[in-house]
């Protein structure tokens, strides 16, 4: 983890809610793709932890929705701004594990860490299997980007509006190596069922501090309490233990 | 004696900055960004006789100018907190620690404490009396003078290091319970904790945090904690520690005129995790500013 002074070089909107911002500044802390920052925005006591979705030197860039006042915020702050930004924060995933031919499977705002997952693993040469879910077509981003990257992408929309009609569960390849994915609770569930390769889950909760301080986003699992912030966010498919 | 040096109890700290518990788990997150020896202390994670999860999540939410929590204790349990936490704590703080206990009966508070006294890097008792009393129809301990009284004389039976109590301020009187532990044998009074409060969520209509109240914390509820800090360390003659909503040099020195002998820094940690450090290094530039030659000279100035 590194507290550092980044600089905006882009701020805009992808689709009506969700947004992306570009930052310079020294990213030297984020060692693995699915790690996330933590941001400091005037007005807000709580910082904004918000997932890494790509990392070039010193760019990052991070993709958004806008889902209350803090993040209305960020998305009217204009290039040329500085932002106070803890880097470097979570566990990330592991690329050791994906095996011959990983998927890919996000939902939502739960999409961005995976571009930075999927970028990596195709520079290992390997074939990147990407199914993205959304509500409906206005809410689709960055399906074009997974395509430069050469992966095989999939959309899914539930009411059909673009790509298949459905949910990510829908669409599953016959077989995968393993899957990496992010997205709504309930999603994760569903493809914690439908997959049957192991995995690994990033999940979401609401935090104090995002280092590992304060026990504020603390979940059960089979090896005992973990940190969702520190510990996490992203969680192996043995590991899980559901609410119910 | 530096400038900064006050006496705690009788233990002598380089300066009155003291992570607060809940804030600074056992040490190690915040050793791996600076060296903590600089700390005057740390409270560390409050700690229980049986291991904790604490509360459901969502456990935490914004407000202006703080947060609530509702964390609920977790911890691993005193036993594991000795086994385990204690000894990687003692790799990156060298200093004695305040040990920071709670319990659901008196019986609790004696216990976790009498296995805390044996280790030898524990200088302070910070007994949190904010929590429920199970046999006493749940109603907090810090509530009631008598039973804040009773938990301050259960652990004063099984320890000779100093013992704080540390009270909550969602009481009418708070010097009458300040006076009544000190009565019962507390070498001095930390205060407050958290102000209960809670949020509304206006889209689901629902409380934000999901054991619907918590614990409110941050600048916000400065001008509240210096209020008590002055009123109870004008009517007891022991060392008080003052904390609530402290983020910088000049709070500090705010609490110490209205009273504190140390100061507690508890939610800016987990927003500026180099608060503490931060707060020690600008304390002397603050005392040139307002003329001030040693710490310790100003404790209680402003009565």
């Amino acid at each position: 983890m590194k507290q550092g002074i980044f600089e905006i070089t882009a701020n805009r909107p992808l689709t009506g809610t969700v947004f992306e911002m570009r930052l310079k500044g020294d990213t030297s802390a984020i060692t693995a793709p699915g790690q996330f920052v933590n941001l400091r925005l005037d007005g807000f006591y709580l910082r904004r932890p918000i997932s890494v979705c790509d990392l070039e030197g010193d760019e990052l860039t991070l993709v958004y929705k806008t889902v209350g006042e803090g993040t209305s915020a960020m998305s009217r702050l204009k290039a040329g701004e500085r932002l106070d930004v803890l880097s470097g924060l979570g566990n990330g995933y592991d690329m050791s594990c994906s095996g011959d031919e990983p998927l890919l499977i996000g939902g939502g705002v739960g999409v961005p860490p995976l571009y930075l997952l999927a970028k990596r693993l195709r520079a290992q040469g390997r074939p990147v299997t990407v199914i993205l879910g959304f509500n409906t077509a206005g809410e689709v981003f960055y399906e074009d980007r997974f395509r430069e990257l050469g992966c095989g992408v999939t959309v899914t929309t539930v009411d059909g509006s673009c790509g298949r009609r459905g949910f990510v569960t829908d669409t599953l390849p016959d077989s995968c190596s393993y899957v990496y994915t992010c997205g709504p609770e309930p999603m994760l569930k569903a493809v914690f069922r439908a997959v049957g390769a192991s995995g690994q889950f990033s999940f979401e909760e609401r935090m104090g501090c995002g280092f590992g301080a304060c026990m504020g986003c603390s979940c059960k699992t089979v090896t005992g309490y973990k940190r969702i912030c520190k510990d996490g966010p992203v969680l192996r498919k043995e590991e899980i233990l559901w609410d119910d | 004696m530096g400038r900064l040096s006050v006496n705690l109890c009788g233990i002598p700290l380089d300066n009155p900055v003291i992570p607060a518990s809940g804030t600074f788990g056992y040490g190690y997150e915040f050793a791996e960004l600076y060296d903590i020896n600089i700390l005057g202390t740390f409270s560390f994670k409050g700690t229980t006789r049986e291991a904790r999860f604490g509360n459901p999540t969502p456990r935490i939410a914004e407000c202006t100018a703080g947060m609530i929590n509702a964390v609920g204790l977790q911890n691993p349990g005193v036993v594991r907190v000795i086994s385990e936490e204690l000894p990687r704590l003692g790799k990156c703080f060298h200093k004695p620690v305040m040990a920071n206990v709670s319990g659901f009966s008196v019986e609790d508070y004696a216990y976790t404490c009498a296995l805390l006294d044996r280790e030898p890097q524990v200088g302070w008792f910070e007994v949190n009396v904010s929590c429920p009393n199970v046999h006493g129809g749940g109603m907090s301990f810090g509530t009631d003078p008598r039973a804040a009284a009773e938990v301050t004389k259960a652990v004063r039976r099984v320890t000779s290091k100093p013992v704080l109590v540390k009270l909550s301020p969602n009481v009418t009187d708070i010097v009458s319970i300040a006076k009544a532990c000190v009565d019962a044998g507390a070498d001095g009074i930390s205060l407050i904790n958290t102000l209960l409060g809670m949020r509304i969520s206006l889209k689901t209509r629902r409380p934000v945090i999901a054991n619907t109240m918590g614990g409110f914390s941050g600048p916000a509820i400065f001008p509240v904690a210096l209020r008590m800090v002055y009123q109870v360390s004008k009517a007891v003659k022991v060392p008080v520690v003052g904390m609530g909503g402290v983020r910088s040099a000049r709070d500090v020195v705010e609490m110490m005129l209205a009273g504190a002998t140390a100061v507690e820094v508890g939610a800016e940690n987990l927003v500026n995790p180099y608060a503490c450090r931060d707060i020690i290094n600008d304390l002397p530039s603050v005392m040139d500013e307002y003329h001030i030659e040693t710490l310790e000279s100003i404790i209680g100035g402003a009565h």
